[in-house]
C-alpha cells in the first residue's frame, strides 16, 4: 500500500469565527492514532469564507496538510456546498480514516458525506482505538483497523464497530472526550488550495437567520463541575448548586430531570444527550445516576455524590458517597472550603 | 382557510426497544440486550415527526403515508400512527433486509419512496433511541438527492415549491429555507404528539399485514384494512446493497457497561468529615 492511503483527516469544523475545540481534540487524537500506522499524515479539511488563517492553528495542533476551500457561499455552515467539497477532496485523495466532530454540523454532514462515499459511519464515539479485525465468515484478517467505540441502547452497553473494507474509515466523535494536546506554533504543514467548484444545484438552501450563542457554559472544558439533579427540588434549592461552584471556581452542570424540570437551562445538561465531561472533580448532587447520566460524567478524575438514598446508582461510580440532604450539606461543604481556605 | 394544497408526505419510523425504561432483565449474562424482554414502541421522535406531517395537513392540508422497515412484529408501530391520524402505511418487510446497516437502510427506504408517488416532503425523527446514529435523514436525503433540514423544531412558512423551517440546537436556533422536494428529521422540542384518538383506535386496530394475518395474528374482524407490504422484490432493490452484504459497518465487540469506581469512602454528613473531605481535595490539588 502506498503512503497516500494511510492518512488519517479530520474535519476542521469553524464555529464563531475559530476552529471548534472538537476538531483540535480530534487531531491531537489522530497523531496518536497515527503512530501506529507507518508514515501516515495527518489532514484537516478547511472550508469557509475567510478562514485561510486559521490553518496556522490546525499545523499547531499537529497537522501535516491542511485543505482549504475559501468561497463566500461557504460562510455560513450548509449541507450540499460543504457534502460537495469534502467528497470530492476525499475522493481525490482516499485518506484511510476521516473524522468528525459530533456536533450538530458534523452530525448534518457526516452521514450525507458517508452516503455520497458509499462508506460506513459510526456516528458519536467516545473511544477510537486501531488493531487488527478478523472477518471470521471471510476467515479474513484486516491490520490496523479502527475501532470505533461508542455507546449504545441508551448507554447501557458499549460496542465496538468496524468497517473493514471501505475507505475513508469514518466516524463521528463527541466533543469532549479526546484529550489536547498542547499547541506548537513552529509546527508548519503545507496548505492546499481545493480547486473544485461548488455546483450550483448545492446552493438552493438558504441560511435566513443564524443565531448560536457562544457557549456561556464550558462543561467540557471545565476542571470542577457541581451538578444538580432533581433531588435538589426547586429552583430556589439550586442557588445552592450556583453558590457552591462560584466558591470551587467551577461550571454550574446538571440532570436532565433537572433541566425538564426547568431548575436550570439545557446547555448545563451532563450526560448521553447534554455534554461529556471530564473534570478533575465532579460532585453530583441530588442526581440518582442513570446510565444516561453517568456515561457523561464517569471520566471525572474524582466523583462526589450527595444523596438522601443509599441505594442511589451514582453511588456506584462515586469515589466519596455523602448520605445526605443537599440542602443541609451544600452549605457545610461551603463553609468547610471557606475555613479550610482562610 | 385558504385553497387546500394536499402536500404529500413520508414519515419514516422505526420500532425500537424501550431504552427508556431499562429492567434489570433486559441485559444478557454475557452482554448483549435481550430485546424480547423490552417492551417494542415507536421511536419517541418518530411520533414528532408523524405530529409535524399532521400539524401540515391539519394547517395545509397533506396526505401523510408512514413508512417502516422491520420485521412483520413492526406493524404494531404501524398501527400506533394509524390510530393518531396516518393516512396510509407501508411496512417494508424481508429477510434481505435483516442486519442492515444505515447506508443500507437508507438505500431500501429510498428505494421504497422513488415507488411512491414521488413526495414532497419526507420526515424522520432526528434519531432513533436504540442506536442514536441520526445518520437516516441525511443519507436518505442524499439517495433522494434532495436537501436535508435536520433538527427541525417548526415549520414557519410552505408553498407547494419552498419551506421555510427552524432549526433548533442547544444554544440557539437557525431559519432556512429551501425547495421542495426536501428531507426533514424532527426533535422532541418541535411539539407535543397527539395520543390515539379514541374513534382511529376501534377503526384500525384490526388493521394487519399479511405476515400477521397467516399467523393467525390478533382477529381478523374486518379483512378489509390491511397493512400492505413490500419486499425487496416490489421495491426494486439490489440485494447487494441491502442487509449485511450492503452494510459496510460491522459490529465487533459489545461490553455491558459495569461503571464502578474501584475506590469508595462513605462521608458521614458531619461537620467534621465534611471539612475532612475538603481538606483532602485541596491537598492534592483537585480543587484550589
Ligand atoms: C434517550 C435518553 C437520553 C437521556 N439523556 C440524559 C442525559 O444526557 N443526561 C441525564 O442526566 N439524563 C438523561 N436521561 C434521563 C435519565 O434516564 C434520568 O431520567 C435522569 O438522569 C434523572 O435525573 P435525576 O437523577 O436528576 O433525577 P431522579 O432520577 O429523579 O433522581 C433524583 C435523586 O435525588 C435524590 N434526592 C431527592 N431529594 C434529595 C435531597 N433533598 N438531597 C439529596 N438527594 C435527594 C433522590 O434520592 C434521587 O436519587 C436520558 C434518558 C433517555 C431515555
Ligand atoms: N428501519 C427504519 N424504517 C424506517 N425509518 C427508519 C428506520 N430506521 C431509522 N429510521 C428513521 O431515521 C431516523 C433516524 O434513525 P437513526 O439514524 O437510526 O438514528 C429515525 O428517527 C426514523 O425516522
Amino acid at each position: 500500500m502506498n503512503q497516500k492511503n494511510k492518512n488519517i483527516w479530520v474535519f476542521a469544523e469553524v464555529e464563531h469565527g475559530k476552529i471548534a475545540e472538537v476538531s483540535l481534540e480530534l487531531i491531537s487524537k489522530a497523531s496518536e492514532l497515527a503512530a501506529s500506522f507507518n508514515s501516515s499524515r495527518i489532514g484537516a479539511c478547511l472550508l469557509g469564507h475567510r478562514v485561510g488563517h486559521l490553518a496556522e492553528e490546525l499545523f499547531a495542533y499537529g497537522c501535516d496538510d491542511v485543505y482549504l476551500k475559501d468561497d463566500s457561499e461557504l460562510a455560513d455552515y450548509r449541507t450540499l456546498p460543504y457534502t460537495e467539497i469534502i467528497t470530492k477532496t476525499v475522493d481525490e485523495h482516499r485518506p484511510e480514516i476521516m473524522l468528525f466532530g459530533a456536533t450538530p454540523v458534523g452530525r448534518d454532514l457526516a452521514p450525507r458525506v458517508a452516503s455520497r462515499l458509499q462508506v460506513g459511519l459510526t456516528a458519536d464515539c467516545t473511544d477510537l482505538q486501531i488493531g487488527p479485525h478478523k472477518d471470521n465468515a471471510k476467515d479474513r484478517t484486516y491490520d490496523n483497523i479502527l475501532y470505533q467505540i461508542r455507546p449504545a441502547f441508551g448507554g447501557n452497553i458499549i460496542a465496538t464497530i468496524v468497517n473493514p473494507e471501505t475507505r475513508p474509515q469514518m466516524a463521528t466523535v463527541r466533543p469532549g472526550v479526546m484529550h489536547k494536546a498542547e499547541a506548537d506554533y513552529t509546527n508548519k504543514g503545507n496548505l492546499h488550495e481545493i480547486s473544485s467548484a461548488i455546483p450550483p444545484s448545492a446552493l438552493h438552501l438558504e441560511v435566513l437567520e443564524h443565531n448560536t450563542s457562544k457557549a456561556k457554559v464550558d462543561l467540557a472544558g471545565a476542571g470542577v463541575i457541581v451538578a444538580g439533579g432533581a433531588g435538589v427540588g426547586s429552583k430556589e434549592n439550586f442557588k445552592l448548586i450556583q453558590e457552591l461552584a462560584e466558591v470551587l471556581g467551577a461550571e454550574v452542570g446538571a440532570s436532565r430531570a433537572a433541566v425538564d424540570s426547568g431548575l436550570i437551562d439545557k446547555p448545563h445538561q451532563v450526560g448521553q444527550t447534554g455534554t461529556t465531561v471530564r473534570p478533575k472533580l465532579y460532585i453530583a448532587c441530588g442526581i440518582s445516576g442513570a446510565v444516561q447520566h453517568k456515561v457523561g460524567m464517569q471520566d471525572a478524575g474524582k466523583i462526589v455524590a450527595i444523596n438522601t438514598d443509599p441505594e442511589a446508582p451514582i453511588f456506584d461510580v462515586a469515589h466519596y458517597g455523602i448520605v445526605g440532604d443537599v440542602n443541609q450539606v451544600i452549605p457545610k461543604l461551603i463553609d468547610a472550603y471557606k475555613n479550610n481556605t482562610r | 382557510m385558504g385553497s387546500q394544497v394536499n402536500y404529500k408526505i413520508t414519515v419514516c419510523i422505526k420500532q425500537v426497544p424501550d431504552t427508556e425504561n431499562l429492567t434489570s432483565d433486559a441485559m444478557k449474562e454475557d452482554g448483549t440486550v435481550n430485546r424480547s424482554a423490552l417492551p417494542a414502541i415507536v421511536n419517541p421522535e418518530d411520533l414528532n415527526a408523524l405530529e409535524l406531517a399532521l400539524s401540515v395537513k391539519d394547517r395545509w392540508g397533506a396526505k401523510v403515508t408512514v413508512m417502516t422497515m422491520g420485521p412483520p412484529s413492526a406493524a404494531e408501530a404501524l398501527r400506533q400512527t394509524l390510530f393518531r391520524g396516518a393516512d396510509d402505511v407501508v411496512l417494508l418487510t424481508d429477510r434481505k433486509f435483516a442486519a442492515s446497516d444505515t447506508l443500507a437502510t437508507s438505500y431500501i427506504l429510498s428505494s421504497a419512496i422513488k415507488k411512491m408517488q414521488s413526495p414532497d416532503i419526507v420526515m424522520c425523527g432526528r434519531q432513533a433511541i436504540d442506536g442514536d446514529t441520526a445518520q437516516i435523514g441525511p443519507q436518505l436525503a442524499d439517495k433522494l438527492d434532495i436537501p436535508q433540514i435536520t433538527y427541525t423544531e417548526a415549520i414557519l412558512a410552505l408553498t407547494p415549491r419552498t419551506i421555510k423551517a427552524q432549526r433548533g440546537f442547544t444554544l440557539g436556533y437557525e431559519i432556512v429555507r429551501c425547495p421542495l422536494p426536501a428531507l426533514l428529521t424532527v426533535t422532541e422540542s418541535a411539539n407535543e404528539p397527539r395520543p390515539p384518538s379514541a374513534k382511529r383506535l376501534l377503526a384500525f386496530r384490526h388493521a394487519q399485514c399479511a405476515s400477521e394475518k397467516q399467523k393467525g395474528g390478533i382477529g381478523n374482524k374486518n379483512p378489509d384494512i390491511s397493512i400492505p407490504e413490500w419486499t425487496a422484490q416490489d421495491i426494486g432493490c439490489d440485494l447487494e446493497r441491502c442487509g449485511g452484504s450492503g452494510s459496510p459497518t460491522k459490529v465487533r465487540k459489545i461490553e455491558s457497561v459495569q461503571l464502578v469506581s474501584e475506590d469508595h469512602k462513605e462521608v458521614p454528613p458531619t461537620d467534621e468529615a465534611l471539612s475532612d473531605l475538603m481538606l483532602e481535595l485541596m491537598n492534592e490539588h483537585t480543587i484550589e
